[in-house]
């Protein structure tokens, strides 16, 4: 028989105790009247000798070795019955755990979709990024260092414990079919979804033979695109797009929800087609390679081939590859600032969490206290301590799942609103749900939760010196309560007080960041990415006219007032960082300081209202032929040249898009003047900038970029309009205008920097709310925490307080010795909680961008703590006050 | 009544598997029987009898079928399984080797009072 028959047969089993322990003691009565003892002593004695039935049967039991399941059984029975029984209690416990737990379970599946989830590749532990090194890179601010497609080709051709592919992110414009449109697309080598073993969702991934410049050109379209673009119809296999001025043909479709690299691009394309200067030189590094470990190879295996190949490059391409080493890494996805950002809010609704657990085992205090003497009694009856304490957990945990489905029930259903509100884009936001992971924590939470505030009631059960409490009336035996029931109400205030401080913090910081100046003037300003017609990309002598042409076309629609190209907008939009150098001996890349640099056009201060401090900013006189020319900006200024005049000063920026250097990856040798001097830009938004680690700006003249820079540059080429009227109401109209003669060229991304202001705080603007909510919810529950902790303890002190008014007692010296009490148990949680929130300041710090360290927060928040707290403990204050002696004396 | 011994721990199994080898025997004819067998030295305490009889059911050394005394009523009667006669060989064995050597320590200790 196994453990499970005999459960489910434990009634017959039970039964069949009873017989056979019966027939013993019938049989030893009978074997005693026989040897003439007289029948009703014979009875005696037998039941005598085999002791206590009830003991044996217990012990016959406990051999039987399922004892612990039907002690859940009845345990679970048992706390049914309790629960039914106050459904008062077990509503407000379980809401309020319902919240906590769903609170933390939404946050659980952001952590968990978002930072610990494997890759949604097949067996994506088998996955690497291959990665070049050199001393001098700057990994903290260029990030990890791609691949030349030339080194890419050499290491796929060694490689054998790897299948590489590349990839290269790309855009570029779609002219056919019509509307013209703007597309991200990737360049790809054909062994790409092979290696992610990615099945396409119709025709074929690329063919090795099609990965040579000359092959015919085809496409695989992206699932989103072939759905928004050609409603996913399967006659698009085999038609023909122009994208670039070049046309492909659709040979594939890409399975739904394919991303790499956080990017579902539109277009996949063959890399090896792609002729570009920029691919066919170990100089540049353009290229980004994924790989599988072939089966049986091990990372380490892979590194020493990458090693060696990386060797053997570095000296067969020296001037290239000198001091380049290759690295292999397990293949994860950056998802920068987001950790700390989710780590912290995971951090904070714990804090909710612990409070909603401190409040329901006040609440189970409570009630244990009351329930004291039934739990003495089962003592006295013969149940062990550890009898009760697992009853009193099977308790608590059914409370806690109960608490954890409801819990589940509001994560499943606030999840995706939660996740609207996330400002900017949460990466893998589309692999975040409630999945068995998230469900396994919320199950893992609901219970520990249930021991956690189920353990201190189950404790106190009355173990020893049960007389007293068996004799006395329930109310004068819970004294000792009265410390634990402290320390709840003390760790509701503490927690609470760190929320509240967190959200004063923040509250005030984005105040101070609001009131910040952005630099520029952000009224009227529209700013747009800008795609010249693919037929002028190909021929860099017709750029220059070309951005001419649209400055010119943009000053002719109504309301425009000025016109500028730029190629990193204020706000973080783009990023182009360059070393410089005050002289002609420039330190290694990685020892120079860097500037945030733009190329501009004569109307730059006009559009964007920066004020010119000192000297020139560009105009029409500064050309390729004449003097090259820079304006900075006052912290360059100050950075670079110490308070001396910056006017005349040189600067040796060895990454500029100079005419001198012979071959586009070699070092621009010759100076630039220094003309002028402008007012600082908040460029990493008006929180972020105080604390960025390149704050020093500078502008060169678009006109001066050497042509060959000119197709990279105008890819990247946003345009900025200054209007005197609303920029958004004059968006068709520059759009139609700038279409140009060819009607190809696609104004996107348009943005106002109002906007862009507006968002450089959203992170700040969201965590300010979520704060906010949790710190009200925690201040809500330590209120209800204290005032059911302080009714329940004045309750126990009826008799006293009648007492008291008896013999003359004010009702506002009875008022006050329940306020002292909570008083004591509040100050003592502010103290508490004040060094934690000292603490959970500096975190906040670190991990918020333009945080400040803001001692009114402390200022500001504990008095309402406090004043809420007096308030939730006045009810039952006033209450004492009001006990009529008689009736108070009567009681016990 | 001569003087009772108390059984040392974890000896009653052993006694219990042995008498159950004796043949299919309800649990008070086992008592019985120990009480007999030992001369009524030693004293079996009743109250630990049942347990250890539903311990040693449990893990597998016996077997129970309810079946008719010769007084004509329903009892439980143990019998010693192949399991049980294994463990009984085992114990028994390491008993005597216990014994024996409790034995040759104890003629030694007399030897060395000489």
């Amino acid at each position: 028989m196994n453990w499970l028959s005999r459960l489910v047969r434990r009634r017959k089993m039970e039964q069949q105790l009873e017989k056979e322990l019966r027939f013993h003691i019938e049989e030893h009565a009978a074997n005693l009247i026989a040897a003439g003892v007289d029948p009703d002593e014979a009875r005696r004695r037998a039941r005598l000798a085999i002791g206590g039935p009830e003991q044996v049967k217990e012990q016959c039991r406990d051999a039987r070795g399922t004892r612990w399941l039907e002690d859940l059984w009845y345990d679970l029975r048992y706390a049914l019955r309790a629960v039914r029984q106050q459904p008062a209690f077990t509503a407000v416990a379980v809401l309020t755990l319902a919240l906590g737990i769903g609170a933390t379970t939404v946050m659980f599946s952001l952590v968990s979709g978002v930072l610990l989830k494997p890759l949604p590749y097949f067996e994506p532990d088998r996955l690497v990024s291959v990665n070049g090194h050199t001393d001098t890179w700057n990994t903290s601010v260029y990030g990890e260092q791609k691949l030349a497609y030339l080194d890419f080709l050499d290491c796929q051709r060694d490689a054998h414990s790897l299948d590489m592919a590349a990839t290269v992110y790309n855009s570029g414009t779609l002219s056919r079919p019509e509307p013209p449109e703007y597309v991200d697309y990737f360049e790809i080598s054909p062994e790409l979804f092979s290696a992610l073993r990615v099945p396409l969702e119709l025709g074929r991934a690329f063919l090795p033979e099609e990965d040579h410049i000359g092959a015919a050109p085809v496409a695989i379209l992206g699932y989103s695109f072939w759905q928004s673009r050609f409603g996913g119809r399967a006659d698009v296999l085999g038609s023909s797009l122009v994208l670039d001025a070049k046309s492909y043909t659709v040979v594939g479709i890409a399975p739904a929800g394919f991303r790499l690299y956080g990017d579902e691009p539109e277009v996949y394309t063959p890399l090896g087609q792609d002729g570009g200067g920029y691919l066919h030189n170990r100089a540049a590094q353009p290229v980004r390679v994924v790989a599988r470990l072939r089966p049986g190879a091990t990372l380490a295996q892979a590194q020493a081939e990458l090693t060696l190949t990386g060797q053997r490059l570095s000296q067969a391409f020296a001037d290239t590859n000198a001091g380049r080493s290759l690295r292999a890494k397990p293949l994860r996805r950056n998802v920068g600032e987001t950790r700390d950002t989710l780590w912290l809010l995971f951090g904070a609704v714990s804090l909710i969490l612990l409070i909603t657990c401190a409040n329901v085992a006040s609440l189970l205090l409570a009630r244990a206290v009351s329930r004291e003497r039934e739990l003495a009694m089962r003592v006295a009856l013969g149940a062990t301590r550890e009898r009760l304490v697992r009853q009193c957990l099977t308790e608590s945990s059914l409370l806690g799942l109960s608490g954890g489905l409801a819990g589940v029930f509001l994560a499943a259903n606030g999840l995706r609103p939660f996740l609207s509100f996330w400002p900017g884009d949460l990466p893998r936001a589309e692999e975040i749900q409630i999945d068995w992971r998230v469900l396994l924590f919320a199950v893992a939470v609901s219970l520990l939760s249930g021991v956690f505030f189920g353990l201190a009631p189950a404790l106190r059960a009355p173990f020893r010196d049960l007389e007293p409490i068996l004799r006395s009336g329930e109310r004068s035996a819970a004294r000792s309560s009265r410390h634990l029931h402290g320390t709840f109400v003390v760790s509701e205030v503490a927690l609470a007080i760190v929320l509240l401080v967190g959200a004063g913090m923040l509250a005030r910081s984005l105040l101070y960041d609001s009131s910040l100046d952005p630099g520029l003037d952000v009224r009227n300003l529209l700013v747009a990415r800008m795609a010249l017609s693919p037929a002028v990309l190909a021929d860099p002598s017709r750029i220059p006219a070309a951005w001419q042409d649209i400055i010119d076309r943009a000053h002719r629609v109504p309301g425009v007032q000025a016109v500028t190209t730029v190629d990193i907008v204020p706000m973080r939009s783009g990023n182009n960082q360059l070393g410089y150098w005050t002289a002609a001996d420039v330190p290694p890349e990685n020892r120079r300081p860097l500037v945030l640099a733009s190329s501009a056009t004569p109307e730059y201060l006009k559009v964007t209202g920066i004020p010119l401090i000192e000297g020139r900013f560009f105009n029409d006189h500064d050309r390729m032929d004449s003097e090259p020319v820079v304006v900075v900006d006052e912290v360059l200024a100050k950075n670079a040249f110490a308070g001396q005049d910056a006017i005349g000063k040189n600067l040796w920026i060895p990454e500029m898009p100079c005419a001198q250097p012979e071959h586009a990856y070699a070092e621009c040798k010759a100076p630039y003047k220094v003309v002028g001097v402008v007012g600082h830009v908040r460029y990493w938004g008006l929180a972020g900038d105080d604390q960025a680690q390149v704050r020093a700006q500078l502008y060169y003249p678009l006109a001066q970029v050497a042509p060959r820079f000119l197709p990279r540059w105008s890819q990247l080429m946003s345009i900025a309009v200054r209007t005197d009227l609303p920029p958004l109401t004059l968006l068709e109209s520059l759009r139609q205008e700038l279409r140009g003669a060819a009607g190809d060229q696609v104004l996107y991304q348009v943005r106002t920097m109002e906007q862009l202001e507006h968002n450089s705080l959203s992170q700040q603007r969201f965590l300010l709310l979520l704060f906010s909510i949790f710190a009200g919810l925690a201040l809500l529950l330590a209120c209800i925490g204290i005032y059911g902790v302080l009714a329940y303890l004045t309750g126990l002190r009826v008799p006293e307080m009648g007492l008291r008014i008896a013999l003359g007692a004010s009702p506002a010296s009875v008022q006050w010795l329940v306020l002292r009490q909570s008083l004591s148990m509040i100050l003592f949680g502010v103290v508490l909680g004040g060094s934690a929130a000292v603490a959970a300041a500096r975190l906040l710090i670190r991990t918020v961008e333009g945080m400040r360290p803001e001692p009114s927060a402390f200022a500001l928040v504990i008095p309402v703590l406090i004043l809420a707290a007096l308030l939730a403990s006045w009810l039952p204050a006033l209450r004492a006050s009001r006990i009529d002696p008689i009736i108070a004396l009567r009681h016990d | 009544m001569p003087p009772k011994s108390e059984l040392p721990q974890g000896t009653l199994d052993l006694l219990i598997l042995k008498v159950a080898a004796l043949g299919p025997l309800h649990g008070y004819a086992i008592a019985q029987r120990l009480q007999q067998v030992s001369r009524d030295v030693v004293q079996v305490p009743q109250g630990s009898l049942y347990p250890a009889l539903h311990r040693l059911e449990n893990r597998g050394f016996l077997e129970a079928d309810w079946k008719e005394t010769e007084t004509g009523r329903e009892a439980k009667f143990y019998r010693l399984t192949r399991k049980g006669k294994a463990q009984l060989e085992a114990e028994a064995a390491s008993w005597e080797r216990l014994a024996e050597a409790i034995g040759v320590i104890l003629r030694l200790s007399e030897g060395g009072a000489k």
